[in-house]
């Protein structure tokens, strides 16, 4: 089924990312700054999936990203699998990785936390969430505050 | 070397605390009136606390140390909506360490990134305050000759008190026996629990204490603040159990002090400060030799 679908619209080289969360695709959207690239971006969303009722989809032309950047997207998709692309084959794939640590992106919690009130940039420890849910939390490196997973706020 | 500061009490090792602890007993000892002549520190308090600031610029001036700074951002460039990070950047050039105070969590981690001088965190909301641990850690040892296997009772507000979170993360490598006394809506929260059985520590929870109280080294006694129950009566019929009482300290070891990081309202009843026992006040002159020592370890004076 998988290998159809990633046909349809198929991309010649970039990068295809699927099994993200439906609710959840334009927080991908953002996080990776699709929405301000000059790229042919195409994205699928309500797509059934075994794993999670409703899934999205996004391809994304001549654009392969650091594991840096990708790896963000686990923040809110941690079951997001990663298809890189060259000349219409896949040449790998792969899920993405939670990062130990995640510097910006995300809002501290805290409303008394000193990063909602300077113009700073926000930094967390990444603490894993339980096998069934994968449900990320972060640590706030400034107050200690966690922010859990229903409250990650992009920014 | 690198520029140290001093923001959580989990910035110091071990090491680096009985190492303050000893500089502490030396200023104590042996008042070092020139170590800092031609320092300069700055006390900043974007909220005010006299008594704080108070100690801190006590232990600069014993040493021979000048104080800038401001006990109100209401006067200060803060009101005119400068950034922190500026105004840090700004004073760094001005002293040789600042001392700050601020009412948001994580303000002076942050200050520590951009200063180019030692921050000394005197309180960031209800996050940290270590200089509080540090002095309650020496006025253990001071009244009890070490810190090893201390019966310490802690009472009152134990799940927004930050001292005691420090206090029991800080005495936990010395095997402490804890004993923790609160309404069941002011418990220990579960993370210092867990933190606690990871170090193999023992501790007990209790509702009341009076009865227990010949067990105790030491009793850690904190304020009940009213605003943490939502229902008054509850409060009310509460606080009185928290309250410590010179009848209730007749069975108690001879050698048992009480502390309290102060201020208090109730928690400890008048009639308690003629006794022996009560060590509070002492507590808090110790506060500026505890200060002494971080002030001259992060300038480097001292090692
Ligand atoms: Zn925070």
């Amino acid at each position: 089924m998988e290998k159809k679908e990633l046909k349809v619209n198929a991309i010649k080289d970039g990068t295809v990312i699927d099994h993200i969360p439906a609710k959840d695709l334009f927080k991908v959207i953002r996080i990776l700054g699709l929405d301000r690239i000059e790229t042919p971006v195409t994205f699928g969303t309500n797509l059934d999936s075994k794993k999670f009722g409703k899934k999205g989809i996004i391809k994304v032309a001549d654009r392969f990203f650091k594991d840096n950047d990708i790896n963000k997207i686990a923040l809110i998709a941690p079951m997001a699998n990663l298809n890189i692309i060259r000349n219409y084959e896949v040449e790998e794939k792969r899920p993405v990785e939670l990062p130990a640590t995640i510097k910006g992106i995300c809002k501290c919690m805290n409303p008394k936390c000193i990063t909602n009130s300077e113009p700073m940039t926000t930094k967390f420890d990444v603490i894993s969430g339980d096998a069934v849910s994968h449900n990320v939390s972060l640590k706030c490196f400034y107050c200690g505050k966690v922010t859990d997973h229903d409250h990650i706020e992009i920014i | 070397m690198e520029n140290k500061s001093l923001i959580s009490i989990t910035d110091f090792t071990t090491d680096e605390i009985l190492r303050i602890l000893e500089l502490a007993e030396g200023f104590e000892k042996t008042p070092e009136p020139h170590i800092l002549d031609g320092k300069v520190v700055a006390t900043l308090f974007f909220e005010p606390s006299t008594r704080t600031r108070l100690s801190f610029e006590s232990a600069v001036n014993r040493m021979g140390g000048r104080v800038i700074g401001f006990s109100d951002p209401n006067i200060s460039s803060v009101s005119k909506g400068e950034t922190l990070k500026d105004t840090i950047r700004i004073v760094s050039n001005y002293c040789d360490l600042i001392v700050m105070r601020h009412p948001l969590e994580g303000s002076s981690r942050y200050a520590s990134e951009v200063a180019t001088v030692p921050v000394v965190n005197a309180g960031d909301g209800a996050n940290q305050h270590p200089t509080q641990t540090l002095l309650d850690m020496y006025s253990i040892k001071k009244t009890q000759g070490r810190l090893d296997n201390i019966d310490i009772f802690m009472v009152g507000d134990l799940k927004y008190g930050r001292t005691v979170h420090s206090l029991l993360q800080a005495m936990s490598p010395f095997s402490p026996t804890f004993h923790f006394v609160s309404h069941p809506k002011l418990r220990l929260p579960d993370e210092y629990k867990t933190f606690l059985d990871s170090k193999g520590v023992k501790y007990y929870e209790h509702e009341q204490f009076s009865d227990l109280i010949p067990e105790a080294d030491i009793i850690y006694m904190t304020r009940v603040q009213r605003e943490r129950f939502s229902d008054l009566m509850e409060y009310e019929k509460t606080k009185d159990v928290y309250v410590l009482r010179n009848s209730m300290l007749e069975k108690a070891k001879p050698t048992m002090k009480i502390l309290h990081p102060l201020p208090r309202i109730n928690e400890i009843n008048q009639d308690v400060d003629q006794s022996p026992k009560a060590y509070y006040f002492e507590q808090a002159r110790n506060g500026v030799f505890a200060r002494q020592a971080v002030i001259t370890y992060l300038l480097g004076l001292k090692r």
